[in-house]
């Protein structure tokens, strides 16, 4: 193998001088691996990018989009608990003049009945002392006339004479009392 | 130096690796072109087509392992490098970018990978292509940008610049142009990988040599040398991607310079 490398040298070979089969070489193969990557390579990988960044940017499109779609509905569902609030509270306040208007008016009511029975009782109660006082004092009269006629033994038809007797022994009952 | 690479004998003491050890052989001796870094610039070619052509067949939307493997180290040139770089229109430019990166990485590190060993971009031949490669492009789209007329006066009389200075400056800016940024970017890879690649060689040689040395100390020492030769396996791995991505880094800078309106 030195031997070889001996005779092909003859000298030491200045290793700045290049081999004219390494140019061709060279030359050949980079050319070569240029038209590979260039048709089959580079057209690739780039389609690949261009793909990705599509892809990328249309995911951000499409999360700007439900963004703004979810803010929307945000702010509609905002709005409708305000005015359901501002409606339910108005409700409640409406009710409740309600319900006191209701209240007044049934005590007032009550009220008037309650005086009104009273009054009736007061009258019908009334009305029944009277009768029972007038009713009273002619039996007690007719009774007491009865006895003393029967006990005086004289007959008292006369009715002025009757009537003052009678009166008479009312007094004398009303003062024994 | 000269006298070493003469001695092969063995039993002649440590014989250092020297720049006849990056002319290999011809693989077969009827084919003389066919050698082990041009099997290799050759291997890389199918390598990474395959991969890249594998990761990106079902490109989708939700990368696959593989897809995202691929997809990363074209999103890297792509944007990194194309895209910050060169800016407003760099789409044009991404391929040849990401040839350029893959290329040479791929090259590089098959300097570290067992069995296979030995960084084709060493050879110098491989850079020197790559670096008329990009000297042609650059300079093309600054003369369709601009005009040939327009494209040189503004490389030779940089505007906003005092009349004497042109004296110094313009023979500068064109030696730059033509010259230095063609001769930088291939001789900057081919020496990083060549060097690196000796360095490599002489501490694993070295080892060897020691061990196989009758001396005991030799013997003892030996183990340090292959320990250094794995730590500076891994340096060489950052090297190596290190210089794939300088080379495309200045290609994207020369061709970003060559669009922009004034330098």
């Amino acid at each position: 193998m030195r031997s070889i490398n001996l005779l092909a040298e003859g000298e030491a070979a200045n290793p700045l001088i290049p081999h004219t089969a390494e140019l061709v070489v060279g030359t050949i193969a980079f050319t070569l691996l240029f038209l590979v990557l260039r048709k089959a390579v580079v057209p690739m990988f780039e389609k690949a990018f261009t793909a990705r960044t599509e892809a990328i940017e249309g995911g951000i499109e499409r999360a700007e989009k439900a963004q703004l779609e979810a803010q929307r509905a945000l702010v509609q569902y905002n709005e409708q608990l305000s005015s359901a609030q501002g409606e339910a509270s108005k409700l409640r306040e409406e009710a409740r003049i309600q319900g006191a208007a209701i209240l007044e008016e049934l005590r007032t009511k009550a009220q008037e009945e309650a005086a009104r029975i009273t009054a009736t009782a007061h009258a019908s109660i009334e009305a029944e002392r009277q009768q029972a006082i007038t009713s009273l004092r002619n039996e007690v009269g007719a009774l007491a006339v009865e006895l003393a006629s029967k006990i005086v033994g004289e007959a008292l038809d006369d009715q002025a004479r009757q009537s003052r007797i009678v009166e008479r022994f009312i007094e004398d009952l009303e003062k024994s009392k | 130096m000269l006298a070493l690479s003469n001695l092969h004998a063995e039993g002649d003491g440590f014989v250092p690796p020297s720049t006849n050890d990056f002319n290999l052989p011809p693989i077969s001796e009827s084919i003389s072109w066919l050698t082990k870094p041009v099997l290799l610039v050759f291997l890389s070619v199918i390598l990474v087509s395959v991969f890249f052509v594998l990761s990106s067949r079902k490109a989708a939307v939700v990368p696959s392992k593989l897809q995202f493997a691929g997809e990363s180290i074209y999103a890297f040139v792509r944007n990194d490098l194309a895209r910050d770089v060169i800016g407003h229109d760099f789409m044009r430019f991404v391929p040849y970018l990401f040839t350029l990166f893959t290329f040479v990485l791929t090259n590089n590190i098959f300097g570290i990978v067992p069995f296979l060993q030995f960084p084709a971009m060493s050879h110098v031949g491989f850079p020197y292509v790559l670096a008329v490669f990009t000297f042609v492009v650059f300079h093309y789209v600054g003369i369709r940008k601009q005009g040939l007329g327009k494209y040189l006066k503004e490389i030779a009389f940089m505007p906003g610049v005092p009349k004497p200075v042109y004296i110094l400056l313009t023979p500068i800016e064109l030696a730059t142009f033509f010259l230095v940024r063609p001769l930088t970017l291939s001789l900057r890879l081919f020496a990083n990988m060549f060097a690196g690649h000796l360095l490599l060689l002489v501490f694993i040689m070295g080892g060897d040599y020691m061990m196989h040395d009758s001396h005991l100390i030799m013997k003892l020492f030996s183990p340090f040398s292959f320990a250094f030769g794995i730590a500076l396996t891994f340096f060489e791995f950052m090297v190596q991607c290190l210089q794939a991505y300088i080379f495309t880094l200045l290609t994207a800078l020369y061709i970003a310079g060559a669009l922009a309106d004034e330098h």
